[in-house]
């Protein structure tokens, strides 16, 4: 009994996240518009998933369900057991679910260690003096000590990102949702943080939701990659990535990687012809 | 290399800029003066800029007023007093207005109506009431200082609230924050740059009011000395008082400027 329970307590710290029939119906000014239908998915602890789709098919409304921004309009989400969201109901954000931000929300006004900081501090789980020695203790584990004191605005985007990845984990949250966070990255500081945000993800094994547009990124980094159908959004295919870890960016000259590469394409192809036809914008 | 040359380059630029402020600012008084000095059109009427520097700088000026005279800093203290008060009160109703009206929907649909129709009233058309009501005659000439400030205040604190980018407030309640958190740490610091905006253009109507109630209800300050020298015709003192108070409110704009920019030196990469 008591092996059971604290096997329990295991598997429920652990971050899973249950999807289940979500919908989501917006009004509209041309009418109710269905962004969502019946979304269904299990997400294992610890599990790094990858959605992918055409622009506008409502990935992020999902993401915002999850992290208790956007309400849903029918379905169930859980975390860990614990509905946060369903039709009427939705639990406010919180650190145990902690969003990076397609365009980056660092706080310009505070400096990088005040920033990595703020997480711990506001919700009276460190002290002032221990948050900013924990804040400094993983700013050294990346290398980024030199820019503690630096505020965000004088930063690539590059680092503004990694510092915004570690004020995410700094609470230690069940789940990490990244909602394209390398869109606005060129493609050799792509390569570099797709290192780096593995290298996170491989030590700290923290449950990660994580939408992009980029096919190889996608394979690169998951555990298994969701293409979602467009207008209204739903699982369309769900391939799972049996790369080894620890993974490098070297990996995607693989001949396993180019397989899934081609596969997934086809599939994510014809949703984009679809959103192409019906005259959505197109897989960017 | 390519640093010092940018940077000498840069030097040069800034001394060029101060040559070409200096020379904009010398042909307007040259032109002042030839203009008086051959009594263009109406021009005869008014002192030319010598004559203004020597009764300026007397130690016995002809009418009364000049760096010698207590009469003088008496004026510039008494407008002085009433615009820093002014301004400390629109900065302290304004700024937490501001970020109300910003903050809650409810509280700006309550307040915003009223507010936009008030805020059209020229300063001047307040004096009347502001006379009657506040019997302290400084009382009134600081409300009516007062009132412009503070709208301009409350207008610039607002759309700097309104105009936070969501994902702040999102990435805040994410990171475990209250809303007393996000008011703190996340829609004050990021409202404070319009907030500078809106104290510098408060600083600006505050003397520009103030000198027009001083005009019409006051018995002292700048603008009552300007005032009085066009009663007695006196030429000079009027445009010792103009110049004065071109000083007096550059350098509270300055003031002002310099504190926003040493507040608010995170938006400057």
């Amino acid at each position: 009994m008591a092996v059971l329970l604290k096997a329990e307590a295991r598997t429920a710290g652990a971050g899973a996240i249950s999807l289940r029939s979500v919908r989501k119906v917006y009004a509209s000014s041309a009418g109710a518009v269905e962004a969502i239908a019946d979304w269904t998915l299990e997400i294992a602890p610890g599990e790094f998933l990858a959605v992918v789709g055409p622009s506008g098919c409502g990935k992020t409304t999902l993401l915002n369900a999850i992290a208790g921004f956007d309400p849903i309009t029918a379905g169930e989400i859980a975390l860990d057991g614990t509905t946060i969201a369903s039709a009427g109901y939705l639990a406010p954000p919180g650190a145990d679910r902690v969003v990076v931000f397609q365009n980056g929300a660092l706080f310009p006004w505070k400096n990088v260690v005040d920033n990595i900081a703020y997480g711990p501090i506001v919700q009276r789980r460190m002290s002032h003096e221990q948050a900013l020695r924990a804040a400094h203790a993983l700013l050294e584990r990346v290398g980024l000590a030199d820019v503690a004191r630096a505020f965000p605005l004088k930063l690539s985007s590059g680092v503004q990102r990694r510092v915004e990845m570690l004020r995410a984990l700094i609470n230690d949250p069940k789940a990490l949702l990244l909602d394209e966070p390398f869109r606005a990255l060129d493609a050799i500081s792509k390569s570099a943080m797709h290192e780096e945000l593995l290298r996170l993800y491989e030590s700290t094994q923290k449950t990660i939701f994580f939408i992009t547009h980029d096919l190889d990124e996608a394979i690169l980094l998951a555990d298994r990659v969701v293409v979602s159908a467009t207008r209204p959004a739903r699982v369309k295919r769900v391939l799972h990535v049996d790369l080894p870890r620890p993974r490098s960016p070297l990996m995607t000259a693989s001949r396993e990687f180019l397989e899934l590469r081609a596969q997934l394409t086809g599939v994510v192809h014809e949703e984009a012809e679809k959103a192409l036809r019906r005259g959505e914008r197109e897989l960017a | 290399m390519a640093e010092p040359d940018s940077h000498s380059l840069r030097r040069r630029l800034r001394s060029s800029q101060v040559l070409l402020g200096a020379a904009g600012a010398l042909a307007f008084v040259a032109a002042w003066y030839l203009l008086v000095r051959f009594e263009v059109w109406r021009f005869a009427k008014l002192p030319d800029p010598l004559s203004v520097v020597r009764e300026w700088t007397a130690r016995r000026p002809q009418y009364g007023v000049s760096l010698y005279t207590a009469a003088y800093y008496q004026d510039i203290w008494t407008s002085t007093v009433r615009v820093f008060c002014a301004f400390a009160l629109a900065t302290l109703l304004g700024v937490p207005t501001g970020i109300a009206l910003g903050w809650s929907r409810s509280v700006r649909e309550f307040l915003f109506p009223l507010l936009e129709l008030i805020r059209p009233i020229p300063p001047l058309a307040w004096v009347p009431l502001a006379v009657l009501m506040l019997a302290n005659q400084e009382a009134a000439m600081i409300f009516l200082t007062w009132i412009a400030a503070f709208f301009a205040t409350v207008l610039n604190t607002m759309l700097g609230v309104t105009s936070i980018d969501p994902a702040y407030v999102r990435a805040a309640y994410c990171l475990g924050s209250r809303p007393q958190d996000v008011l703190r740490h996340v829609v004050v610091p990021a409202a404070l740059p319009y907030v500078f905006t809106g104290l510098q253009i408060a600083m600006g109507v505050a003397w520009f009011s103030l000198v027009a109630g001083e005009m019409i209800a006051g018995q002292a300050g700048l603008g009552y000395m300007i005032l009085s020298a066009y009663m007695d015709l006196q030429t000079t003192t009027i445009v010792i008082g103009m110049v004065t108070l071109g000083l007096v409110g550059f350098l509270s704009s300055a003031l002002v400027r310099w504190l926003g920019e040493r507040l608010t030196a995170w938006q400057f990469s």
